[in-house]
């Protein structure tokens, strides 16, 4: 049942002397302490709880969360799609989690096997024959391909400092830029909701590394020009990044190095059902065409025979990005997940994902505008704009009160290109009663009064938290 | 396998209501030329049943810590951890929930981020702490990015060569497109040569790295690095190891600005490297250039407590190019397992813990070289990790003899630094028994 009172912290439950763990008696004689500069005086702040406590504490939060495991959650751009419980298992077997990252690679070569082929899995799928597991995450994966970008550059002699990036890309795009020494310039979309051909003809020269593009792009429509921009790109010797966020519409359907595609990263926590945790773990492998393989991150799995190995001598390597080899639990479980889709299974993925997008953006279209498309990929961007100028209810309320329906929100707000956007991933795993559920429960939040939707959420632990006060005057940590 | 929930009655109905006559036309929007001819040259789907079996035989080619006794560090080390973390951290609301932009969807989430802030800053001592980085790495390489923009006119970075190697290498990577000079620090008998520090520091200087302690298992003089940091106006930033807290002073103690951390050690499976835990925080001053989600608390509309992501106008989403950091997903459900470690231990157990290591390395350092075939590499204080020199100088076989006899035990060091080729590292953490430690001597001693 679900805990509706305020959980406290566990600073707050802490009583002194209170322990739940106990270790084994000091086997071997005590020894000299260290020296006494270096030995903290005050034990630590730290909380003492019971065993029970801790359980109890961290079973009552767990409640207060809405997840894909208890509730629709079409967070766009997110891909909330179910996760495979018995991948969760299977990642946990002792033989793959009892590893350490610098046993004798003797040791480890079942490991080491399993990302190979996954590696191979990827290639196939991306079109881009080189791989790097490395990456922690997808900004990350762009971070390190732009990386790979700035390397490429330097050794043609022709340094470039400039990357292009579409209006309505993630955040995370022009951050990674920023982040890898370039400046990021922003290209308009078009009506269309497309990337502008005319202002990227402006923007385009000789001091373009790299084109980031999304695609399917984050209002869910295929740019349909993608050939005509890779080619006009590298015409001007620049280089063509995709943002593989949107991967799941497009599985089996359209690999991106067959579209001029130079560079890219998959989400496995997106497009291979691994668990978002939370906020993460997830993963950002990406994948380079040939001319750039000898840039990638140490280390490579590499196989030599029957043999798999680390392949760290790669002269031209930009380095290591991460410590060890990457997220490797979040990669099992993608490795499972396309073992237990294969091809078919795949292209499967990319189809129902389409359609029950598609799907719901019928019903969705006589109750919200949608500003672009008349058809989607595997996610659409619906506007609350109307609503809110005739009968003042906004996308937040409109979000808040699907709260109140049993349904996780959309991403709200997001892209920046659509005023009061609402932005709906449904996925591929849910069903169409699910879909239908969740159209009846937009179709009646529409019609309410506008001071109902105001005081949503209602059945919630807490509702509409004070975030201007929280970022005013911030309190980060609690104190006694 | 196939995780569809739509029946072909479903997809008929559909398809119907959209207006189009079959699935393939769903994609209509897609120029023919770029379209997939044929099908993904990817092995055929297995059932459960074959997948288990597959990848049991997979897991099954590793020789696991739990088959040969395990003291290799470096980073990662095989301490124990308390069954209800993995129970907890395991739940569906925890796994199959995403970032909490929706705060009344997500307080259970916010409320364990904002625990785990409070626990960071107990630990280190410091002012603040975000809400999750990937790794001790990246979290390094952040933390160095947050000191030149907090000193933009700074473009000198000094590190030790006591630090990670590994770590060393990412930050270089991410430096490597930008104007900054990175300066190594010579080690000398295992520890930062705080002469050449001194020789070095300018008002050039953003920050000094010092990993504390250090790769090799050294204690550093962290409080002496940073008066000569901050004697010139550079940060010092502190890589430690969340084990040792439990015994050594914390980096804010220790006059660190920011400290860093993996941390793996607080109930995060090894998992070939992983994925672990990258721990930021910071003093007061440089909030607004931290990287990384932030949890603040504040009251809901009944006057309730509660807690929201704060501060997100230093994040990509908001900012963009401007952003403090690239960071979007972060490793949440590691700083989830993180809190439920700590909490279960307490300022007891983790001190108890720190001991343990403590005098088991010790004691493991006095009998491997008792008879006089191994010694000690550095003549200094060290925590749960010491170097070890072969007078003979035949790491790799010796290494390779314990192996066989069912150790994993030790790194060798001449990977990263040629000039300890002769040398290896041994971690001994509270899991290693007296019979495991006297094992592994005996069996060195026989080579």
């Amino acid at each position: 049942m679900r805990n509706k009172e305020v959980v406290r912290l566990l600073f707050e439950l802490s009583r002194p002397g209170r322990r739940a763990v106990r270790w084994p008696a000091c086997d071997v004689p005590e020894c000299e302490p260290p020296p006494p500069e270096a030995v903290r005086e005050e034990p630590l702040p730290l909380p003492e709880l019971s065993e029970l406590d801790v359980v109890r504490h961290y079973t009552s939060l767990a409640t207060f969360n809405l997840a894909v495991d208890t509730h629709f959650y079409p967070l766009g751009s997110c891909t909330m799609k179910y996760n495979p419980k018995r991948n969760e298992k299977l990642a946990n077997l002792p033989g793959l989690t009892d590893l350490h990252p610098y046993q004798p690679q003797a040791s480890v070569q079942g490991m080491l096997r399993l990302l190979y082929e996954l590696q191979q899995f990827l290639a196939e799928i991306s079109g881009l024959p080189a791989v790097s597991l490395q990456p922690a995450a997808g900004a990350h994966g762009e971070l390190t391909a732009l990386l790979i970008a700035a390397a490429y550059f330097r050794k043609l002699g022709e340094p470039r400092c400039k990357v292009l990036i579409p209006d309505s890309a993630h955040g995370t795009n022009p951050a990674s830029a920023k982040m890898a020494g370039f400046e990021p310039v922003e290209v308009r979309s078009n009506p269309q909701g497309r990337i502008d051909l005319e202002d990227l003809a402006v923007k385009l020269d000789d001091k373009v590394a790299v084109l980031m593009i999304t695609n399917p792009n984050t209002l869910g429509l295929f740019e349909t020009h993608i050939v005509d921009i890779t080619r006009k790109v590298h015409e001007c010797g620049g280089l063509i990044y995709l943002d593989g966020a949107n991967m799941n519409a497009v599985l089996g359907y359209v690999r991106p190095g067959d579209c001029g595609v130079d560079m890219m990263h998959f989400n496995p926590h997106k497009t291979f059902s691994s668990p978002h945790g939370g906020g993460g773990p997830g993963a950002g492998p990406i994948c380079v065409a040939e001319k750039l393989a000898p840039y990638l991150p140490v280390p490579v799995i590499g196989r030599r025979g029957e043999e798999y190995f680390l392949d760290d001598q790669r002269p031209d390597s930009i380095g290591r990005v991460r410590s060890f080899f990457g997220n490797v639990a979040v990669l099992v479980r993608a490795w499972c997940y396309l073992r237990t889709l294969g091809p078919d299974g795949l292209r499967g993925v990319a189809e129902h994902a389409v359609l029950n997008a598609n799907y719901l953006l019928t019903k969705l279209k006589p109750i919200l505008d949608v500003p672009y498309g008349e058809r989607c990929m595997h996610e659409f961007v619906v506007s609350a704009a109307r609503v809110k100028r005739e009968r003042g209810i906004s996308a937040l309320d409109i979000a808040k009160r699907l709260i109140d329906y049993g349904f996780h929100p959309p991403t709200v707000y997001f892209p920046l290109t659509v005023k009061e956007a609402l932005m709906i991933e449904p996925t591929e795993t849910e069903s169409r009663e699910t879909l239908d559920a969740f159209a009846q429960a937009l179709v009646k939040i529409v019609a309410e009064d506008s001071q109902v939707l105001q005081q949503a959420p209602t059945t919630t632990p807490v509702r509409r938290p004070d975030e201007v006060t929280a970022a005013r005057h911030p309190v980060l940590k609690w104190t006694p | 396998m196939s995780y569809l929930a739509n029946t072909p009655e479903d997809v008929a109905c559909m398809l119907r209501a959209v207006g189009v006559s079959e699935l393939a036309a769903l994609f209509a929007d897609i120029p023919k030329e770029i379209l997939c001819t044929t099908w993904l040259d990817l092995p055929p789907a297995l059932s459960e049943l074959e997948l288990t079996d597959r990848l049991s035989q997979l897991a099954g080619d590793n020789v696991s810590v739990g088959q040969k006794i395990c003291f290799l560090g470096g980073g990662s080390y095989d301490h124990f951890i308390p069954a209800v973390v993995e129970l907890l951290a395991s739940r569906s609301e925890f796994l199959t929930s995403y970032t909490p932009y929706q705060p009344e969807a997500s307080q259970g989430n916010l409320q364990a981020m904002f625990e785990y802030q409070t626990l960071i800053c107990q630990l280190t001592g410091l002012d603040v702490s975000n809400a999750s980085l990937y790794d001790g790495g990246s979290a390094t390489a952040e933390a160095v990015l947050m000191a030149l923009s907090v000193l933009p006119a700074r473009k000198k970075v000094v590190v030790s060569q006591t630090v990670h190697p590994e770590y060393r290498q990412i930050l270089a990577t991410y430096l490597a497109n930008q104007e900054v000079e990175i300066l190594t620090l010579p080690a000398e008998n295992g520890a930062t040569s705080l002469q050449k520090l001194e020789e070095v520091s300018d008002d050039q200087v953003a920050c000094v790295v010092i990993q504390h302690p250090n790769f090799f298992g050294v204690l550093e003089d962290v409080a002496a690095a940073a008066q000569i940091a901050h004697r010139e106006g550079a940060l010092l930033i502190e890589v430690f190891d969340p084990i040792s807290l439990g015994m050594l002073k914390g980096p804010a103690e220790l006059g660190a600005d920011i400290a860093v951390a993996e941390g793996q050690a607080l109930g995060i499976p090894l998992g070939f490297g992983g994925p672990y835990l990258g721990i930021l925080a910071c003093r007061e001053p440089f909030l607004r250039r931290l990287p990384g989600r932030l949890v603040g608390q504040t009251q809901d509309r009944d006057g309730r407590r509660c807690f929201v992501l704060t501060l997100q106008t230093r994040e990509q989403h908001i900012r963009r190019a401007n952003a403090t950091s690239n960071v979007c997903t972060n490793h949440a459900l590691l700083a989830l397992r993180a809190s439920i470690y700590l909490a279960l231990l307490g300022p007891q157990g983790l001190a108890e813990v720190a001991r343990l290591c403590w005098n088991k390395a010790h004691y493991a350092a006095q009998r491997i070289t008792a008879d006089g075939r191994l010694k000690l590499a550095f003549d200094r204080p060290f925590f749960k990790e010491f170097a070890v020199r072969d007078g003979q100088g035949q790491v790799k076989s010796l290494l390779a003899h314990a192996e066989r006899e069912g150790f994993f035990a030790g790194l060798p060091l001449g990977r990263w630094y040629p000039e300890l080729d002769d040398c290896f590292s041994v971690a001994v953490t509270e899991r290693r028994s007296r019979e495991q430690i006297d094992a592994l001597a005996d069996c060195l001693s026989h080579a």
